[in-house]
Protein backbone atom coordinates (compact mmCIF):
# COMPACT_ATOMS: atom_id res chain seq x y z
CA UNK A 1 0.00 0.00 0.00
CA UNK A 2 2.77 2.64 0.70
CA UNK A 3 5.98 1.37 -1.08
CA UNK A 4 6.25 4.87 -2.11
CA UNK A 5 5.84 6.47 0.98
CA UNK A 6 8.20 4.30 3.27
CA UNK A 7 11.21 3.41 1.14
CA UNK A 8 12.19 6.08 -1.03
CA UNK A 9 15.05 6.34 -3.63
CA UNK A 10 18.16 7.46 -1.36
CA UNK A 11 18.71 9.84 -4.10
CA UNK A 12 15.98 12.00 -2.39
CA UNK A 13 16.80 14.12 0.15
CA UNK A 14 15.42 13.18 3.80
CA UNK A 15 17.34 14.44 6.33
CA UNK A 16 18.94 12.75 9.22
CA UNK A 17 18.33 9.17 9.99
CA UNK A 18 15.78 8.78 12.76
CA UNK A 19 18.27 6.62 15.27
CA UNK A 20 20.25 10.07 14.98
CA UNK A 21 17.44 12.56 15.73
CA UNK A 22 16.53 9.95 18.10
CA UNK A 23 19.79 10.63 20.04
CA UNK A 24 19.81 14.35 19.19
CA UNK A 25 16.39 14.83 20.87
CA UNK A 26 16.43 12.57 23.78
CA UNK A 27 20.00 14.35 24.94
CA UNK A 28 18.25 17.27 24.37
CA UNK A 29 15.48 16.78 27.13
CA UNK A 30 17.84 15.20 29.45
CA UNK A 31 20.11 18.09 29.27
CA UNK A 32 17.24 20.44 29.80
CA UNK A 33 15.70 17.82 32.69
CA UNK A 34 19.28 17.79 34.45
CA UNK A 35 20.01 21.97 33.89
CA UNK A 36 16.13 22.82 35.04
CA UNK A 37 16.63 20.29 38.40
CA UNK A 38 19.78 21.29 39.50
CA UNK A 39 20.45 24.78 38.48
CA UNK A 40 16.89 26.10 38.05
CA UNK A 41 18.04 28.87 35.69
CA UNK A 42 15.67 27.80 33.08
CA UNK A 43 12.74 30.36 34.40
CA UNK A 44 13.40 32.86 31.63
CA UNK A 45 12.38 29.63 29.08
CA UNK A 46 9.71 28.55 31.42
CA UNK A 47 8.19 31.95 31.36
CA UNK A 48 7.78 32.97 28.04
CA UNK A 49 6.62 29.32 27.30
CA UNK A 50 3.89 29.82 29.88
CA UNK A 51 3.03 33.15 27.52
CA UNK A 52 2.16 30.91 24.95
CA UNK A 53 1.09 28.22 27.16
CA UNK A 54 -1.27 30.68 29.28
CA UNK A 55 -4.12 31.20 27.34
CA UNK A 56 -4.87 27.73 26.08
CA UNK A 57 -5.21 26.78 29.76
CA UNK A 58 -7.33 29.50 30.50
CA UNK A 59 -10.11 28.66 27.66
CA UNK A 60 -9.54 24.96 29.03
CA UNK A 61 -10.54 25.95 32.73
CA UNK A 62 -13.66 27.92 31.04
CA UNK A 63 -16.27 25.03 31.18
CA UNK A 64 -15.13 24.28 34.87
CA UNK A 65 -15.56 27.47 35.74
CA UNK A 66 -18.58 27.98 34.51
CA UNK A 67 -19.73 24.62 36.24
CA UNK A 68 -18.62 26.43 39.71
CA UNK A 69 -20.67 29.88 38.93
CA UNK A 70 -23.45 27.83 38.13
CA UNK A 71 -23.41 25.85 41.27
CA UNK A 72 -23.00 28.83 43.67
CA UNK A 73 -25.52 30.80 41.52
CA UNK A 74 -27.90 28.04 42.52
CA UNK A 75 -26.96 27.35 45.62
CA UNK A 76 -29.98 26.99 47.70
CA UNK A 77 -31.11 30.28 50.12
CA UNK A 78 -31.75 27.78 52.81
CA UNK A 79 -28.03 26.91 52.61
CA UNK A 80 -26.83 30.94 52.27
CA UNK A 81 -29.01 31.68 55.51
CA UNK A 82 -27.45 28.99 57.14
CA UNK A 83 -24.32 30.00 56.61
CA UNK A 84 -24.82 33.67 57.07
CA UNK A 85 -25.87 32.68 60.82
CA UNK A 86 -23.02 30.33 61.50
CA UNK A 87 -20.72 33.17 60.64
CA UNK A 88 -22.31 35.98 62.64
CA UNK A 89 -22.25 33.18 65.65
CA UNK A 90 -18.08 33.15 65.08
CA UNK A 91 -18.18 36.33 64.78
CA UNK A 92 -20.17 36.86 68.39
CA UNK A 93 -17.65 34.26 69.62
CA UNK A 94 -14.27 35.83 68.60
CA UNK A 95 -15.83 39.09 69.29
CA UNK A 96 -13.90 39.23 73.13
CA UNK A 97 -10.51 38.76 71.83
CA UNK A 98 -10.52 41.15 68.78
CA UNK A 99 -11.75 44.04 70.19
CA UNK A 100 -8.90 44.48 73.01
CA UNK A 101 -6.82 43.13 69.85
CA UNK A 102 -6.21 46.82 69.06
CA UNK A 103 -5.81 47.63 72.46
CA UNK A 104 -3.59 44.44 73.66
CA UNK A 105 -1.26 45.24 70.71
CA UNK A 106 -1.05 49.12 70.95
CA UNK A 107 0.09 47.73 75.12
CA UNK A 108 2.26 45.63 73.89
CA UNK A 109 3.93 48.15 71.08
CA UNK A 110 4.85 50.40 74.37
CA UNK A 111 5.96 47.92 76.39
CA UNK A 112 8.85 46.78 73.71
CA UNK A 113 9.50 50.72 73.08
CA UNK A 114 10.05 50.25 77.18
CA UNK A 115 12.31 47.25 76.60
CA UNK A 116 14.32 48.88 73.57
CA UNK A 117 13.16 45.24 71.32
CA UNK A 118 11.95 45.96 67.90
CA UNK A 119 8.93 46.29 66.89
CA UNK A 120 7.19 43.14 65.71
CA UNK A 121 6.68 42.88 62.19
CA UNK A 122 2.60 43.06 60.72
CA UNK A 123 1.44 40.82 58.62
CA UNK A 124 0.73 42.57 55.06
CA UNK A 125 -0.74 40.35 51.71
CA UNK A 126 -2.71 40.39 49.20
CA UNK A 127 -5.56 37.75 48.59
CA UNK A 128 -4.99 35.05 45.99
CA UNK A 129 -7.56 33.18 44.44
CA UNK A 130 -6.61 28.95 44.07
CA UNK A 131 -7.00 28.78 40.13
CA UNK A 132 -6.41 24.41 39.82
CA UNK A 133 -4.12 22.33 41.42
CA UNK A 134 -0.72 21.64 39.13
CA UNK A 135 -1.34 18.66 36.85
CA UNK A 136 2.14 17.11 37.92
CA UNK A 137 1.10 13.54 40.01
CA UNK A 138 4.76 13.59 41.23
CA UNK A 139 4.43 16.73 43.84
CA UNK A 140 1.94 19.10 45.67
CA UNK A 141 1.19 22.21 44.33
CA UNK A 142 -1.34 24.83 43.47
CA UNK A 143 -1.56 27.24 40.78
CA UNK A 144 -2.96 30.91 41.98
CA UNK A 145 -4.37 33.84 39.84
CA UNK A 146 -2.11 36.50 40.77
CA UNK A 147 1.60 36.62 39.33
CA UNK A 148 4.57 39.00 38.08
CA UNK A 149 2.03 41.64 37.55
CA UNK A 150 1.04 41.68 41.19
CA UNK A 151 4.37 42.01 42.56
CA UNK A 152 4.19 38.49 43.38
CA UNK A 153 8.12 37.26 44.25
CA UNK A 154 9.04 33.90 44.42
CA UNK A 155 9.77 32.47 48.48
CA UNK A 156 6.57 34.26 49.64
CA UNK A 157 4.73 32.20 52.03
CA UNK A 158 0.59 31.36 51.35
CA UNK A 159 -1.89 30.53 53.97
CA UNK A 160 -5.05 30.55 54.75
CA UNK A 161 -7.82 31.31 57.51
CA UNK A 162 -6.31 27.90 59.80
CA UNK A 163 -2.53 28.46 59.28
CA UNK A 164 0.77 27.61 56.45
CA UNK A 165 -0.59 26.46 52.96
CA UNK A 166 2.66 26.55 51.63
CA UNK A 167 5.25 28.87 49.47
CA UNK A 168 5.43 30.55 46.12
CA UNK A 169 7.95 29.10 44.19
CA UNK A 170 7.47 29.98 40.40
CA UNK A 171 6.10 32.88 39.19
CA UNK A 172 4.49 33.34 35.55
CA UNK A 173 3.01 36.92 34.37
CA UNK A 174 -0.17 36.15 35.46
CA UNK A 175 -0.17 33.25 37.71
CA UNK A 176 2.00 31.56 40.39
CA UNK A 177 2.92 27.83 42.10
CA UNK A 178 2.88 27.49 45.72
CA UNK A 179 4.03 24.23 46.49
CA UNK A 180 2.31 23.08 49.68
CA UNK A 181 4.17 21.97 52.87
CA UNK A 182 3.12 18.87 52.16
CA UNK A 183 5.22 18.48 48.82
CA UNK A 184 7.92 15.71 49.28
CA UNK A 185 10.51 18.77 49.02
CA UNK A 186 9.40 21.08 51.14
CA UNK A 187 10.49 22.12 54.49
CA UNK A 188 9.05 24.67 57.06
CA UNK A 189 10.97 25.42 60.28
CA UNK A 190 8.47 24.86 63.43
CA UNK A 191 8.47 25.17 67.03
CA UNK A 192 6.09 23.37 69.63
CA UNK A 193 4.14 25.53 71.02
CA UNK A 194 3.71 23.58 74.83
CA UNK A 195 7.90 23.34 75.07
CA UNK A 196 9.13 25.77 72.68
CA UNK A 197 11.00 23.14 71.01
CA UNK A 198 12.37 24.28 67.67
CA UNK A 199 12.64 22.02 64.81
CA UNK A 200 12.10 21.48 61.00
CA UNK A 201 8.92 19.94 59.48
CA UNK A 202 9.74 18.10 56.08
CA UNK A 203 6.53 17.13 53.80
CA UNK A 204 5.94 13.35 53.26
CA UNK A 205 4.58 13.93 49.71
CA UNK A 206 1.11 11.25 51.51
CA UNK A 207 -0.44 14.71 52.89
CA UNK A 208 1.22 14.35 56.02
CA UNK A 209 4.29 16.10 57.64
CA UNK A 210 7.70 14.94 59.46
CA UNK A 211 9.64 16.54 61.90
CA UNK A 212 13.14 15.11 61.47
CA UNK A 213 16.46 14.86 63.45
CA UNK A 214 14.46 15.01 66.80
CA UNK A 215 16.25 12.81 69.34
CA UNK A 216 14.72 10.09 70.89
CA UNK A 217 13.35 11.76 74.20
CA UNK A 218 12.38 15.17 72.82
CA UNK A 219 9.25 16.67 74.44
CA UNK A 220 6.62 16.19 71.82
CA UNK A 221 3.24 14.57 72.31
CA UNK A 222 0.58 13.39 70.05
CA UNK A 223 -1.76 16.80 69.76
CA UNK A 224 0.74 19.48 70.57
CA UNK A 225 0.82 22.57 67.68
CA UNK A 226 3.52 23.72 65.53
CA UNK A 227 3.69 26.71 64.74
CA UNK A 228 6.70 28.80 62.33
CA UNK A 229 9.33 29.61 64.23
CA UNK A 230 10.38 33.03 61.96
CA UNK A 231 13.83 31.78 62.55
CA UNK A 232 14.50 31.32 58.34
CA UNK A 233 13.55 35.13 57.65
CA UNK A 234 10.90 33.44 55.09
CA UNK A 235 7.96 32.74 57.46
CA UNK A 236 6.29 34.80 60.43
CA UNK A 237 6.51 33.35 63.60
CA UNK A 238 3.33 31.98 65.26
CA UNK A 239 1.51 30.74 62.36
CA UNK A 240 -0.02 27.21 62.86
CA UNK A 241 1.35 24.71 60.55
CA UNK A 242 0.84 21.22 61.97
CA UNK A 243 -0.50 19.57 64.88
CA UNK A 244 1.51 15.82 65.62
CA UNK A 245 -0.78 12.99 65.27
CA UNK A 246 1.81 10.39 66.07
CA UNK A 247 5.12 10.00 68.04
CA UNK A 248 7.11 6.51 67.37
CA UNK A 249 10.11 6.11 69.84
CA UNK A 250 12.18 3.60 68.93
CA UNK A 251 15.10 2.78 70.74
CA UNK A 252 17.03 1.21 67.71
CA UNK A 253 17.27 4.43 66.18
CA UNK A 254 18.59 8.10 67.47
CA UNK A 255 15.87 9.61 66.10
CA UNK A 256 11.92 9.65 66.58
CA UNK A 257 9.68 9.38 63.88
CA UNK A 258 6.97 12.12 64.39
CA UNK A 259 4.11 12.76 61.86
CA UNK A 260 1.71 15.75 61.85
CA UNK A 261 -1.29 16.78 59.74
CA UNK A 262 -1.50 20.26 58.04
CA UNK A 263 -3.81 22.54 60.00
CA UNK A 264 -4.45 24.69 57.04
CA UNK A 265 -6.71 23.34 54.31
CA UNK A 266 -4.51 22.21 52.20
CA UNK A 267 -6.05 20.46 50.04
CA UNK A 268 -8.70 22.35 49.72
CA UNK A 269 -10.01 24.60 47.05
CA UNK A 270 -10.53 29.00 47.37
CA UNK A 271 -8.77 31.52 48.36
CA UNK A 272 -5.63 31.66 50.11
CA UNK A 273 -3.38 35.33 51.32
CA UNK A 274 0.07 35.31 49.66
CA UNK A 275 1.57 37.38 52.75
CA UNK A 276 4.47 39.79 51.84
CA UNK A 277 8.26 39.00 52.07
CA UNK A 278 9.51 40.21 55.94
CA UNK A 279 11.38 43.57 55.83
CA UNK A 280 14.22 44.84 58.33
CA UNK A 281 15.63 41.68 58.50
CA UNK A 282 18.68 41.64 60.37
CA UNK A 283 22.06 40.49 57.78
CA UNK A 284 22.37 37.31 56.97
CA UNK A 285 26.42 36.07 58.51
CA UNK A 286 28.36 36.12 55.12
CA UNK A 287 29.48 33.24 53.15
CA UNK A 288 33.26 33.76 53.72
CA UNK A 289 32.57 32.50 57.51
CA UNK A 290 31.57 29.16 56.25
CA UNK A 291 34.99 27.75 55.71
CA UNK A 292 36.80 28.81 59.14
CA UNK A 293 33.21 27.33 60.84
CA UNK A 294 33.72 24.02 59.17
CA UNK A 295 36.71 23.45 61.28
CA UNK A 296 34.48 23.11 64.64
CA UNK A 297 32.36 20.30 64.01
CA UNK A 298 29.25 19.43 62.44
CA UNK A 299 26.90 22.32 63.80
CA UNK A 300 28.96 24.78 61.11
CA UNK A 301 28.31 22.69 58.25
CA UNK A 302 24.42 21.90 59.15
CA UNK A 303 23.22 25.02 59.92
CA UNK A 304 23.97 26.24 56.02
CA UNK A 305 22.00 23.10 54.75
CA UNK A 306 19.22 23.52 57.09
CA UNK A 307 18.30 27.40 55.59
CA UNK A 308 19.02 25.95 52.51
CA UNK A 309 16.53 23.72 52.78
CA UNK A 310 13.83 25.88 55.00
CA UNK A 311 14.44 28.84 51.32
CA UNK A 312 14.43 26.38 48.42
CA UNK A 313 11.20 25.64 47.48
CA UNK A 314 12.45 22.25 46.55
CA UNK B 1 -3.52 5.22 2.79
CA UNK B 2 -6.30 3.21 3.54
CA UNK B 3 -8.15 3.86 6.92
CA UNK B 4 -7.82 -0.11 7.30
CA UNK B 5 -5.11 -2.88 5.23
CA UNK B 6 -8.38 -4.84 4.08
CA UNK B 7 -10.26 -2.12 2.68
CA UNK B 8 -10.80 -1.53 -0.85
CA UNK B 9 -11.15 2.86 -0.20
CA UNK B 10 -8.27 4.93 -0.57
CA UNK B 11 -8.02 8.08 1.61
CA UNK B 12 -7.78 11.95 0.76
CA UNK B 13 -4.31 13.17 1.49
CA UNK B 14 -4.16 14.00 5.20
CA UNK B 15 -3.94 18.47 5.36
CA UNK B 16 -1.63 19.48 7.98
CA UNK B 17 -3.95 22.15 9.49
CA UNK B 18 -5.72 19.38 10.53
CA UNK B 19 -3.10 17.57 12.31
CA UNK B 20 -1.92 20.74 14.07
CA UNK B 21 -5.32 21.70 14.97
CA UNK B 22 -6.56 18.54 16.29
CA UNK B 23 -2.85 18.43 18.56
CA UNK B 24 -4.01 21.60 19.79
CA UNK B 25 -7.13 20.59 21.05
CA UNK B 26 -5.97 17.29 22.62
CA UNK B 27 -3.23 20.26 24.59
CA UNK B 28 -6.04 21.88 25.59
CA UNK B 29 -7.90 18.51 26.84
CA UNK B 30 -4.89 17.75 28.51
CA UNK B 31 -4.71 21.13 30.49
CA UNK B 32 -8.46 20.66 31.70
CA UNK B 33 -8.05 20.22 35.77
CA UNK B 34 -8.59 16.63 35.93
CA UNK B 35 -5.80 16.05 38.05
CA UNK B 36 -7.00 14.09 41.17
CA UNK B 37 -9.24 11.72 38.48
CA UNK B 38 -7.81 8.26 38.29
CA UNK B 39 -7.08 7.25 34.36
CA UNK B 40 -7.62 10.37 32.74
CA UNK B 41 -5.98 9.28 29.15
CA UNK B 42 -2.51 11.59 27.68
CA UNK B 43 -4.71 13.15 25.52
CA UNK B 44 -1.64 14.68 23.72
CA UNK B 45 0.33 11.30 23.99
CA UNK B 46 -3.29 9.40 21.89
CA UNK B 47 -3.06 11.87 19.20
CA UNK B 48 0.78 12.13 18.99
CA UNK B 49 0.91 8.13 18.32
CA UNK B 50 -1.87 8.48 15.94
CA UNK B 51 -0.32 10.78 13.97
CA UNK B 52 3.14 9.53 14.26
CA UNK B 53 1.68 6.04 13.34
CA UNK B 54 -0.10 7.53 10.46
CA UNK B 55 1.91 10.42 8.91
CA UNK B 56 5.49 9.98 10.54
CA UNK B 57 6.84 12.23 7.57
CA UNK B 58 4.82 15.27 8.81
CA UNK B 59 4.73 14.62 12.74
CA UNK B 60 7.86 13.40 14.02
CA UNK B 61 10.20 13.67 16.60
CA UNK B 62 10.43 17.40 16.55
CA UNK B 63 7.33 18.54 17.06
CA UNK B 64 6.95 15.37 20.07
CA UNK B 65 9.90 17.47 21.60
CA UNK B 66 8.36 21.15 21.15
CA UNK B 67 4.99 19.40 22.55
CA UNK B 68 6.53 18.12 25.06
CA UNK B 69 8.21 21.38 26.36
CA UNK B 70 4.69 22.91 26.34
CA UNK B 71 3.22 20.18 28.09
CA UNK B 72 5.93 20.17 30.77
CA UNK B 73 5.43 24.25 31.36
CA UNK B 74 1.52 23.35 30.96
CA UNK B 75 1.99 20.77 33.68
CA UNK B 76 4.68 22.46 36.40
CA UNK B 77 6.35 19.37 35.50
CA UNK B 78 10.36 19.41 35.01
CA UNK B 79 11.49 20.50 32.16
CA UNK B 80 12.23 17.48 29.66
CA UNK B 81 10.31 15.20 31.18
CA UNK B 82 7.17 14.78 28.90
CA UNK B 83 9.67 15.90 25.82
CA UNK B 84 11.56 12.84 26.21
CA UNK B 85 8.42 10.61 27.03
CA UNK B 86 6.76 12.15 23.81
CA UNK B 87 9.86 12.11 21.95
CA UNK B 88 11.15 8.39 22.58
CA UNK B 89 6.77 7.41 21.91
CA UNK B 90 7.12 9.49 18.33
CA UNK B 91 10.14 6.86 17.70
CA UNK B 92 8.64 4.04 18.87
CA UNK B 93 5.55 4.62 17.01
CA UNK B 94 6.87 5.55 13.56
CA UNK B 95 9.49 2.66 13.39
CA UNK B 96 6.56 0.34 13.99
CA UNK B 97 3.58 2.12 11.81
CA UNK B 98 4.82 -0.58 8.97
CA UNK B 99 3.52 -3.09 11.20
CA UNK B 100 0.46 -1.96 13.39
CA UNK B 101 -1.33 -0.74 10.08
CA UNK B 102 -0.87 -3.94 9.17
CA UNK B 103 -3.54 -5.22 12.05
CA UNK B 104 -7.24 -4.44 12.23
CA UNK B 105 -8.08 -1.73 14.50
CA UNK B 106 -8.52 -3.92 17.43
CA UNK B 107 -5.31 -5.33 17.18
CA UNK B 108 -3.88 -1.25 16.58
CA UNK B 109 -4.70 -0.86 19.96
CA UNK B 110 -2.97 -3.51 21.52
CA UNK B 111 0.46 -2.98 19.96
CA UNK B 112 -0.03 1.02 21.01
CA UNK B 113 -0.80 0.02 24.53
CA UNK B 114 3.20 -0.74 25.60
CA UNK B 115 4.27 2.25 23.47
CA UNK B 116 1.52 4.56 25.66
CA UNK B 117 2.80 2.86 29.21
CA UNK B 118 6.16 3.09 28.02
CA UNK B 119 5.65 6.94 27.72
CA UNK B 120 4.20 7.03 31.33
CA UNK B 121 6.89 4.73 32.97
CA UNK B 122 9.71 6.75 31.23
CA UNK B 123 8.06 9.63 33.20
CA UNK B 124 7.78 7.84 36.50
CA UNK B 125 11.44 6.51 35.97
CA UNK B 126 12.82 9.82 35.83
CA UNK B 127 11.10 11.94 38.33
CA UNK B 128 11.59 9.22 41.00
CA UNK B 129 15.09 8.83 40.18
CA UNK B 130 15.52 12.53 40.44
CA UNK B 131 13.71 12.04 43.74
CA UNK B 132 9.74 13.07 43.42
CA UNK B 133 7.74 10.94 45.17
CA UNK B 134 5.74 7.77 43.89
CA UNK B 135 2.25 9.20 42.32
CA UNK B 136 0.26 6.28 43.04
CA UNK B 137 -0.73 3.09 40.61
CA UNK B 138 -3.75 4.84 39.33
CA UNK B 139 -1.21 7.10 36.94
CA UNK B 140 -0.69 3.79 35.07
CA UNK B 141 -3.91 3.36 34.68
CA UNK B 142 -4.31 6.26 31.75
CA UNK B 143 -3.18 4.88 29.07
CA UNK B 144 -5.38 1.44 29.46
CA UNK B 145 -8.03 4.12 28.60
CA UNK B 146 -6.19 5.93 25.81
CA UNK B 147 -5.85 2.37 24.62
CA UNK B 148 -9.47 2.03 24.62
CA UNK B 149 -9.90 5.28 22.86
CA UNK B 150 -7.32 4.12 19.90
CA UNK B 151 -10.37 2.63 17.69
CA UNK B 152 -12.93 5.68 18.67
CA UNK B 153 -9.83 8.16 17.75
CA UNK B 154 -8.97 6.68 14.60
CA UNK B 155 -12.46 7.20 12.84
CA UNK B 156 -12.61 10.74 14.48
CA UNK B 157 -8.98 11.73 13.50
CA UNK B 158 -10.02 9.97 9.65
CA UNK B 159 -12.86 11.86 9.12
CA UNK B 160 -11.49 14.72 6.79
CA UNK B 161 -9.65 12.52 5.01
CA UNK B 162 -13.26 10.01 3.99
CA UNK B 163 -14.70 12.31 2.02
CA UNK B 164 -15.13 12.44 -1.69
CA UNK B 165 -12.42 14.33 -4.13
CA UNK B 166 -15.28 15.52 -6.30
CA UNK B 167 -18.79 16.41 -4.90
CA UNK B 168 -21.74 14.54 -7.00
CA UNK B 169 -25.17 14.98 -5.79
CA UNK B 170 -26.14 11.85 -7.17
CA UNK B 171 -23.88 9.70 -4.98
CA UNK B 172 -25.50 8.62 -2.03
CA UNK B 173 -22.48 9.34 0.58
Amino acid sequence: MAGIDHAPPPFFKRGPAPLALLIFYVAASIALFVVDLRFKSLDLLRQSVALVIDPVQRVAQTPGSLVDIAHSYLEGIGDLREENAQLKHAKLTTAPDLERLAHLEAENERLRRLLAVRDREKARGQVAQILYTARDPFSRRIVIDKGQQAAIVAGQPAIDENGVVGQVTRVFPFSAEVTLITDKNQAIPVQVVRSGLRSVAFGLGNGQLEMKYMPANADVQPGDTLVTSGLDGIYLPGFPVAKVVNVERDSAYSFARIYCEPVAGVENFGEVMVLDRRENLPPQPADEARPAAEGDGEKGSLRPKKRAAAKGGH
Amino acid sequence: MQPTFNSSRILLPVRPWFIALTLTIAMMLNTVPTAHWPGVPDWLALVLCFWSVREFRRVGMGWAFVLGILMDVADGAVLGQHSLAYVLLAFAASALSRRILWFPLAQQALQILPLLLMAQVVQAGIRLAAGADFPGWGYFIGPLFATLLWIPATFVLLLPQFQPVERDDNRPI
